[in-house]
């Protein structure tokens, strides 16, 4: 494709087949099987793998290239999801308008945000980006009550002008669409004795994501990546080199913005609410935690952080104490109830124990993330047979690649 | 009247006097050394021509522009380079993408929002870096990731650095140093062919006497903040009051 060398291709290619299969790849187990509460490929989920994807690829142009380490980008979630929200209360139900707004919004509010935090580095611009989204989360939860609706949260309501849509005569509120296509319908494919669902809003997201994606892709590869990257290696040089650092940060701050107000805007195509928490320092950590998660700086580390995420978060608060029993029926009595009191802090509401567990033990085994075990993984069988006996601790340390 | 004139230019650290009214005057496309012993001031009258401090007094000026004010970047773009005492090049980077970033400096300015091109077919900076890099004899080296160069190679990229912007003036601050005998050589000569080879003017600062006296045109002996003796290399040899600035540092 253009612009694309042949790695970078394939690997495009690859993310693009799991994208548009996912409702079939993410649901191995068969509907009636126990093990079916572990298939992922239910709309809900699904969108948010690719929601949250966008995000976790936009922070990560940002911190991945640059280095730096934005805790506020919540802030722009939300930011994307008011945008949207209006667009339905006032122009259309059709989400185009409203992702458009939500970038647009998000990408303004990146530039004056950017422009001050960028002032300072390292923790320093951390504690100011978080300082940002906590002061716009107060204002969303309070202050800009008419335009938020504080904490109830931003909702459609029938009175709502939508200037663009016909008369809405049937009593109930509309649904976001695409072109007519509703993002709740689903259809619905019968097909080697399952029945297969194809959700229209996952696949509104997951197209979004492919461009979203190929777009970081090309900016990873461009001059203005190399740029990103030598901001973080060394700004002292790159100042000695007739490079201003501050507008390419900025550049790449905004940009990780509009994605993040992207992701915004979707989660709100998806359910058309907006509501304050959206902007809540936790929502920023989380991204944060995709990002180091998955592998700051490659290509598909992000992505990967993001679903895992998102699938433990679902996976896990799901079970509860009667399906740890369940589970352990087959233990005498006594340890069974053991068992299940051991486990029982890390499921359910507690499933941030276990994400918490997780992330300490990929941190501090793999610190390159996720992406960093897979390529351990496919060394072991891409192994040519000599390279075995070589001391690997002899050999010149190759570039690190931004991609794989 | 020279490419660089430095007029009355002091700086003080605290109670320390680092440059004591210093006055200096570079004349284009000549190589002038600065030497003194340690702590004389020559890396900090270099931090006054690059934007890096700005002295307390006095005046910088380059082709007749003032320096003083303006930015790191702004005075690299006029067509000032630097190499460092200790290298500053881009550690996470590749030896060839090192090289391609001051072409891009030289091609797109200060900044330039280049984010949908790709840099492997941008062939001419290619070119233009991987020539620069295999003029400084490091072209088995370009994939090579820059931080686990050695001393020497880490210098020699900086350098390739800085010509692959084609500057008019060029600061060498300790060029060879922690070099083998074998790489300064080769260093020097690689100097001598560029000075040959294009219309470039070259300040360097040198502890090395075999490096100032095969290159230098002009020296300047510092001592103290303040430039004791101007001359030719031959007349600075046996000067006393180079002897004694040396000896009277050393202890
Ligand atoms: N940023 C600074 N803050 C305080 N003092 C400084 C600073 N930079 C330099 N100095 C002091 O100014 C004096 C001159 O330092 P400078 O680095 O210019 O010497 P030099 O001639 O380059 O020495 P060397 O040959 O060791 O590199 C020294 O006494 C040094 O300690
Ligand atoms: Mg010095």
């Amino acid at each position: 494709m253009r612009g694309l060398e042949r790695k970078d291709f394939i690997l495009l290619a690859f993310v693009t087949a799991i994208a548009l299969l996912a409702p079939i790849i993410l649901n191995p187990f068969p509907a009636d099987s126990p093990l079916a509460q572990f298939n992922a490929g239910y709309p809900d989920l699904m969108q948010r793998f690719a929601i949250y994807g966008i995000f976790a690829v936009g922070f990560n142009i940002l911190f991945g290239l640059t280095g730096y380490l934005s805790f506020g980008h919540a802030a722009f979630l939300g930011i994307g999801s008011y945008a949207a929200v209006w667009m339905f209360k006032l122009l259309t139900m059709n989400v185009l308008p409203a992702v458009l707004l939500s970038v647009l919004l998000s990408g303004a509010f990146a530039l004056i945000i950017g422009f001050i935090s960028l002032r300072r580095s390292g923790i320093y611009f951390s504690i100011l980006t978080l300082a940002f989204a906590q002061m716009s989360y107060a204002l969303a939860y309070s202050v800009l009550t008419p335009i938020t609706n504080g904490e109830t949260g931003l909702q459609l309501s029938l009175n709502d002008p939508r200037v663009l849509d016909p008369v809405n005569t049937s009593g109930s509120l509309p649904f976001p669409s695409l072109f007519g296509i509703k993002m709740n319908a689903v259809a619905e494919i019968e097909a080697l004795g399952r029945v297969y669902q194809f959700p229209a809003g996952y696949y509104f997201c997951a197209v979004i994501f492919l461009i979203a994606f190929y777009l970081s892709m090309r900016i990873f590869r461009s001059p203005f990546g190399l740029m990103l990257r030598a901001v973080k290696t060394n700004q002292t040089r790159m100042a000695y080199t007739g490079l201003n650092p501050r507008p390419y940060t900025l550049a790449a701050f905004v940009i990780s913005g509009m994605y993040a107000g992207l992701a915004g805007g979707l989660l709100a195509a998806m359910d058309p609410l907006a509501g304050a928490e959206r902007m809540q320092w936790t929502a920023s950590g989380e991204v944060v935690l995709m990002t180091i998660l998955g592998g700051v700086g490659t290509l598909l580390g992000p992505i990967l952080g993001a679903g895992f995420i998102k699938y433990f978060e679902n996976i896990f608060s799901k079970i509860n104490d009667n399906v740890l029993h369940q589970w352990f029926s087959f233990l005498p009595d006594g340890m069974e109830d053991f068992v299940v009191t051991i486990l029982h802090p890390f499921v359910g509401k507690g499933w941030h124990l276990t994400l918490g567990v997780l992330f300490m033990l990929v941190v501090i085994f793999l610190p390159g993330g996720l992406i960093e075990g897979f390529q351990r993984i496919g060394r072991l069988f891409r192994r040519r047979p000599k390279a075995g006996k070589d001391d690997p601790e002899h050999h010149p340390k190759p570039a690190p690649h931004v991609a794989e | 009247m020279g490419i660089l004139e430095i007029k009355n230019v002091s700086k003080s650290f605290g109670g320390l006097k680092a440059l004591n009214d210093v006055n200096l005057s570079v004349q284009e496309n000549t190589v002038h050394a600065i030497i003194g012993p340690n702590g004389a001031g020559k890396s900090t009258l270099l931090n006054c021509l690059v934007g890096k401090l700005i002295p307390d007094t006095g005046s910088v000026t380059f082709e007749g522009k003032s320096l003083l004010g303006r930015k790191p970047f702004e005075i690299n773009q006029l067509g000032v380079s630097r190499v460092f005492q200790t290298p500053e090049i881009f550690g996470d980077l590749t030896v060839l993408e090192n090289v391609m970033i001051p072409c891009f400096a030289k091609r797109d300015g200060v900044f330039r929002m280049h984010a949908l091109e790709t840099v492997l077919r941008e062939a001419e900076i290619r070119e233009k870096a991987e020539s620069v890099l295999s003029d400084m004899g490091m072209a088995d080296k370009l994939h090579m990731h820059s931080a686990s160069l050695s001393r020497g190679d880490k210098r020699r990229l900086e350098m390739a650095m800085c010509l692959a912007q084609e500057p008019k003036l060029l600061l060498l601050d300790e060029p060879t140093a922690g070099m083998a005998r074998a790489d300064t050589n080769r260093t020097i000569d690689l100097l001598k062919d560029i000075q040959a080879s294009r219309n470039i003017t070259m300040v360097i600062i040198e502890h090395d006497m075999h490096v100032v006296f095969s290159l230098a045109e002009r020296i300047t002996v510092m001592a103290q903040g303040t430039p004791i003796v101007e001359d030719v290399p031959e007349n600075i040899k046996g000067h006393p009051k180079v002897q004694e600035a040396y000896l009277g540092g050393a202890h």
